[in-house]
């Protein structure tokens, strides 16, 4: 009975261990394939226009709105120290260090994330996937590789996009609306955010593709149980891979400042 | 040459405790139309889905022309899955992809084949199931039907040694499911290959079979012709056959 309790009890951890694992054989696999000709180009740049270009529109209002955003409260709070001028750095380095790429890859999370969890788990349940087995093709590298591949390129690139919108928000609330001035703000901005904070910032939006990509690909890749699977694994690809990408943002912060 | 194609020696798989496949016995003879048939649920599937290495038995031996494929890793298999086409279920078309894609896919994948040659295949397949005029579709503008006779074209397309039917009548019509199985039969005498069908449907199937076998509880109980199968004493095949009440099938009304 003790035994059971315990079994009860620590559930939620080897559950949670046990699908690290498999993504981490997934990754294995996938960095396996990725390497093996023939190269598949036309996946992979399907997959980035469907990451990337797509998620265009999303990201620039993310960035843009969270720019403004963050000018405005930060304004109200340096008033009350009378420096309104380190409102454009405060953007600047709130944008590029840590809501650049935390908020794009949530944003692309929610869109392509579950796209591809919902695909590829309809993709197994209508037997899609074995067909692909049994043509004695790996369905790793059909399937998951170009996805993980151009969520991994794409990511930074999206998050420069982001920054950018962002700062040219914050820019715009700050210098237009609430009359910080121009000079103040733009020469604080350049003296205290460096090469290293945009570099580190994008680092960062790589590997959160990396994540967002490869759990949702095995999440969908793993789904059971028809067309209620796929919603499941859509949820769960979105959930984990959210929850996933606050962690390692966490660590990989404590990691580089 | 020897005759038997495939080999199945005391196959065991079971599922968190419950089993499934008990010690099946089984030969699939060259060049003929095996059927294996059984209740929905069986384990039909289950085995079939071993003999092309979707899964692995807890015991047991495939042997498919001299090798024991159980023994196999992923690559030694995909050399062995391309002697084998598979119908699925739901034939299971790439829907991202139109029919002429579907069919030309394995081409384009397997072989160096320039693309006249791929168009001139991929036709070729296509007018054996009657969709010639449909490669622009897309799976989901296709009935079940129009579904299973492009998978079939995609089976049939790198000319494999075997080819496996799953359920290739279920969620038919009868008049569809008679056309398929016509179509199963007619492909099956022009090109002389092995045909591995599992079904539950006991008409149709006795139509095209050379030999039945019976899956019964995790094992073969009977494997015959089908007129041997109609006449089986056994009594697990009686009352399967008594089920459809197929006019001349023992237990059925004459």
């Amino acid at each position: 009975m003790f035994n059971g309790f315990l079994t009860t009890l620590f559930r939620p951890f080897t559950y949670v261990i046990s699908e690290f694992g498999r993504v981490w054989f997934m990754l294995m696999e996938t960095a396996y394939w990725t390497f093996r000709r023939p190269f598949k180009f036309n996946n992979l740049f399907k997959q980035m226009e469907f990451v990337g270009v797509k998620s265009l529109v999303i990201v620039i209002i993310t960035g843009a709105f969270t720019g403004m955003v963050l000018a405005l409260q930060s304004y109200s709070a340096f008033r009350r120290f009378s420096s309104e001028g380190l409102v454009g750095a405060t953007v600047a380095l709130s944008m590029t260090r840590e809501l650049g790429p935390v908020l794009t890859a949530l944003m692309v999370t929610g869109r392509a994330g579950s796209a591809m969890a919902a695909e590829l788990g309809s993709m197994r349940v209508t037997e899609q996937i074995d067909a692909l087995t049994v043509m004695a093709l790996s369905p790793v590298k059909y399937l998951v590789v170009p996805r993980v591949l151009a969520s991994l390129l794409m990511l930074p690139i999206l998050t420069v996009i982001a920054d950018f919108t962002g700062i040219l928000g914050g820019y715009f609330v700050g210098v237009k609306l609430l009359g910080i001035n121009e000079g103040v703000f733009i020469s604080k901005m350049v003296k205290y955010v460096g090469l290293d904070d945009i570099y580190n910032g994008l680092a960062k939006a790589a590997v959160f593709g990396l994540i967002l990509s490869l759990v949702s690909c095995y999440k969908g890749f793993y789904t059971k149980g028809g067309a209620e699977g796929v919603g499941k694994a859509t949820t769960e690809a979105v959930v984990a891979s959210s929850v996933t990408i606050l962690i390692s943002d966490y660590v990989l912060t404590s990691l580089m400042f | 040459m020897d005759d038997t194609t495939i080999r199945i020696v005391d196959l065991h798989k079971s599922f968190n405790g419950q089993v499934v496949l008990d010690g099946i016995d089984l030969e699939v003879k060259r060049g003929k139309i095996t059927v294996i048939i059984g209740k929905s649920g069986g384990g039909k599937s289950v085995l079939m889905k071993h003999l092309i290495g979707l899964m692995k038995p807890d015991k047991g031996e495939i042997w498919i022309d001299g090798l024991d494929i159980t023994k196999l890793n992923e690559r030694e298999l995909n050399r062995v899955r391309m002697k084998f086409g598979m119908l699925f279920q739901e034939a299971a078309l790439f829907d991202s992809m139109n029919v002429f894609e579907n069919v030309a896919f394995p081409l384009r994948e397997h072989t160096r084949l320039p693309e006249k040659d791929i168009k001139r295949i991929v036709e070729e397949k296509l007018k054996a199931v009657s969709l010639l005029g449909f490669t622009e579709k897309l799976p989901s503008e296709l009935s079940g039907g129009m579904k299973k006779r492009v998978g079939l074209a995609r089976a049939l397309a790198l000319d494999p040694e075997v080819i496996l039917f799953d359920e290739p009548t279920s969620a038919l019509d009868p008049v569809i499911s008679l056309t398929i199985e016509d179509l199963i039969k007619e492909t099956q005498m022009h090109l002389q290959k092995t045909y591995v069908v599992i079904s539950h449907d006991v008409a149709g199937m006795f139509r095209i079979a050379d030999t039945v076998a019976m899956l019964y509880e995790g094992k073969i109980v009977a494997s015959g012709t089908p007129y041997e199968i109609k006449r089986s004493s056994q009594e697990a095949v009686k009352e399967f056959l008594k089920a459809t009440k197929i006019p001349g099938f023992a237990g059925g009304e004459l």
